[in-house]
């Protein structure tokens, strides 16, 4: 385990003897359905306990795809999701299965690809035209393919470029960010990942930054509340959480998680 | 790969508390999972080997065959039960250890009942003119071969530990890999290796493996303990 994870060791170990007194407040627990990129990149390691040290709420987080934790959520299993799919999550709204969606942070997605960059990427002008460029040189390129914001968004690029990704040359994985990272450095297959993902991810190999900085690429994480009116959840403790995100505190939390010298979320609540 | 053991021996003698919780929670699930599917297993493997009834023949092909039940499909069934928009979900259980405890005795008990048909089943074979003479029921077989047959159960027992303590598919599902709640080596091996974080995994695989090891070491030195001592 890692220094951060340490630190909060000692809570952990109460928790799991599902003894009392998880937190000096002790006022209950909240379960997130989160993405695995929040996860896979450290930052709930980092600003949950500071929020349960604020508030004495424990924090509980099921990191999955962000469909899936959309759906999470609609069953009542969930007091709130944090995920990254603007266009879903304001559906989730409409659809009555969540309320109040705000926007937290944001970061941005890059094109990933073998170092030697095969297929050209480097010199697109945009993100659409990189995907156009993979797609004739027909390089192997890995879909996460899991109905997750990331792959929504890869989605909606090749819809862009005009481009129905077919073929053996694309490869659909159906597995979170992470481990499509690392079936990506096994078949040396370019891959659009988040940022944050991509700098805590340590099984690079040959894998590169081939393209970033077209604002197409931006990736932006909205927290919405389940509806406490569809299912019997902790609402009010929820509503904290939900409050302190975009809060000067919670911001600021964000703000200050770094990994390897560079910063992984920019909050932007408004 | 050698970098990797020697950081699992440095965790495990470093005695990180983080680490310790998960090696702790992946016990008492696996091991209340046990517990409880052979409190079930057992009985009714033994009453399957002893009792002839219509459609007897379809039960042991049914037990037998779901000792290959796909963990994630278990997952997924237990899931939808403890869902909150589920017949069980005014439990709140989903996400928390308990449901991993039941999701893994429903992947143990048919494992333990199978096993438990086939060493009864011997047994009475072996046994049954010696207990029809003692005026024994096969009601009354029942408890006496299971104890008779209590050194070979123990195999049984501890094949469903195995397939308990290493799956993922299902505890990931029901539990949701929640640090520090519902994190268990196995979740949490798949977790490092999402983070691309190899050596760390292997790692925490090896001190897994040196788990499972331990535990069977234990069973196996008091069977045969107890057969030296009070006979087999």
């Amino acid at each position: 385990m890692n220094q951060r994870s340490v630190t909060v060791a000692a809570g952990l170990l109460v928790a799991l003897g599902f003894a009392s007194g998880a937190t000096a407040q002790d006022r209950g627990f909240i379960t997130i359905a989160s993405t695995t990129s929040t996860e896979n990149s450290g930052l709930f390691e980092s600003i949950v306990p500071q929020f349960e040290q604020a508030t004495g709420i424990e924090v509980r987080v099921v990191a999955v795809g962000t469909g899936q934790a959309l759906r999470i959520g609609c069953n009542g299993d969930a007091d709130a999701v944090l995920v990254h799919a603007p266009a879903a999550e304001r559906q989730f709204v409409r659809e009555g299965c969540g309320v109040d969606r705000r926007e937290v942070m944001y970061n941005d997605f890059v094109v990933i690809g073998p170092g030697r960059d095969p297929a050209g990427v480097a010199d697109a002008d945009s993100a659409v035209e990189s995907f156009g460029i993979i797609a004739k040189a027909e390089a192997p390129f890995a879909s996460r393919g899991d109905d997750s914001g990331t792959h929504k968004k890869e989605l909606g690029i090749w819809a862009e470029a005009g481009i129905d990704p077919a073929g053996s040359w694309y490869r659909e994985l159906g597995s979170g960010m992470g481990a499509a990272l690392n079936t990506a450095a096994g078949m040396d297959a370019y891959i659009m990942a988040d940022r944050g993902t991509w700098i805590s991810f340590d099984n690079r190999q040959n894998l590169e930054i081939v393209f970033e900085g077209d604002p197409i690429l931006f990736n932006q994480y909205g927290s919405v509340l389940v509806n406490p009116e569809r299912h019997d959840i902790k609402h009010e403790l929820a509503m904290e959480w939900h409050d302190w995100l975009v809060s000067e505190d919670g911001q600021a939390a964000i703000g200050a998680y770094r990994l390897r010298d560079q910063q992984l979320f920019t909050p932007n609540a408004n | 790969m050698m970098e990797a053991f020697a950081s699992a021996f440095g965790l495990m003698l470093a005695g990180d508390a983080e680490l310790l919780g998960i090696v702790g929670l992946s016990l008492r699930v696996s091991l209340s999972a046990v517990f409880f599917a052979s409190l079930l297993a057992l009985p009714v493997g033994a009453a399957v080997a002893l009792f002839r009834f219509p459609g007897r023949g379809a039960v042991v092909v049914l037990l037998n065959a779901l000792m290959g039940l796909p963990p994630v499909v278990a997952g997924l069934i237990v899931y939808l039960l403890l869902s909150r928009v589920g017949p069980l979900g005014e439990l709140g259980l989903l996400f928390t250890p308990s449901a991993m405890v039941i999701v893994q005795s429903l992947l143990i008990f048919p494992i333990v009942a199978a096993l438990t048909r086939q060493i009864v089943s011997d047994l009475w074979e072996e046994y049954r003119d010696q207990l029809i003479s003692l005026g024994a029921g096969r009601l009354r077989a029942i408890p006496t071969l299971l104890w008779d047959g209590r050194y070979r159960l123990i195999t049984a027992l501890l094949a469903g530990f195995g397939r308990a303590v290493a799956e993922v598919g299902a505890v990931l599902i029901v539990g949701g890999n929640i640090a520090g709640v519902t994190r268990v080596m196995t979740t949490a091996i798949a977790l490092e290796t999402n983070k691309g974080n190899l050596s760390l995994a292997l790692a925490l695989g090896t001190i897994l493996m040196t788990l499972t090891l331990l535990v069977n070491g234990l069973a196996y030195g008091l069977g045969e303990f107890s057969r030296r001592r009070y006979g087999g």
